[in-house]
């Protein structure tokens, strides 16, 4: 009998710290989404998602440098694919609050900052995770396949 | 290396005799397309325009910051008394939209012609 450990497929991309790469992680996410059978709808789910997360890590982990990198690791399981996004800042300690769109149209929230809301609302687990010494963050995402998908 | 965004101001008229100019865009919404979003949206006289239409149709792709973007056309627009509606988007941005509570101030629509018999 195969084991869910042994039937995992790893894929590696590194980005530059550059914005506009992020869709280069998208489409290889959304290649190995399609590969494990996933519908239509959650493999857009999962590009946002991921875009969501490189984008954080290339500007606020690695702070548009572009002589680092941004890791993307995914793997994919019998039943689901995780995603690591790695970068070389120090993670966040605490998330943000969930945006409010009345306190943006007023003037009272930055228009901006609803990218980890997004990856959390698409995606089935999310987690931002410090990186020991101040460095080497990431978060990893999960998505799973439906029954129906399986 | 963000891919630019293209806009392209038309006006055109809604069955009930409004006149309304519609915002087109073409390629990504990201950071990048602050002159594309809110730079053609200020181009439009705040005095004599008065029901905006965004055409999302030719949109691939959106990310939180091209959505902050609309935000910020939406708040504008909204300090002018201007009406704004949307149409075009992917099933996908417009779950999106939806969640982060666009949908309060802007109505979303289909295509054109469901967007403009609403005015």
């Amino acid at each position: 009998m195969t084991t869910a450990a042994a039937r995992t497929t790893t894929v590696e991309v590194r980005l530059p710290s550059r914005l506009g790469f992020e869709k280069v992680a998208m489409s290889t996410a959304a290649s190995v989404a399609k590969l494990m059978g996933f519908r239509d709808e959650r493999i857009d789910d999962l590009k946002t998602a991921i875009a969501e997360a490189c984008i954080n890590a290339i500007e606020h982990g690695n702070r548009l440098n572009e002589k680092l990198s941004v890791g993307v690791v995914l793997s994919a399981g019998v039943d689901a694919l995780e995603i690591k996004v790695m970068d070389d800042g120090k993670g966040m300690k605490t998330l943000p609050s969930k945006p409010d769109i009345d306190k943006k149209m007023h003037g009272e929230e930055d228009p901006r900052g609803m990218g980890m809301f997004l990856i959390q609302a698409l995606v089935d687990e999310a987690e931002w995770v410090v990186g020991t010494n101040g460095k080497g963050s990431y978060v990893r995402l999960v998505i799973r396949l439906d029954k129906e998908e399986a | 290396m963000q891919t630019d965004t293209k806009s392209k101001i038309d006006q055109t008229t809604a069955p009930s005799g409004t006149p309304v100019t519609v915002l087109r865009f073409e390629g990504d919404i990201s950071s990048a397309s602050k002159d594309a979003v809110i730079g053609s949206y200020q181009s439009l006289s705040k005095a004599t325009v008065k029901t905006v239409l965004l055409d999302f149709t030719k949109v691939e792709y959106i990310n939180s910051s091209g959505i902050a973007l609309v935000i910020q056309l939406l708040m504008e627009a909204a300090n002018s008394g201007q009406k704004v509606l949307a149409f075009g988007l992917s099933a996908h941005f417009n779950k999106v939209f939806t969640m982060v509570g666009i949908t309060k101030y802007a109505g979303l629509f289909p295509d054109q012609a469901a967007a403009l018999a609403t005015v």
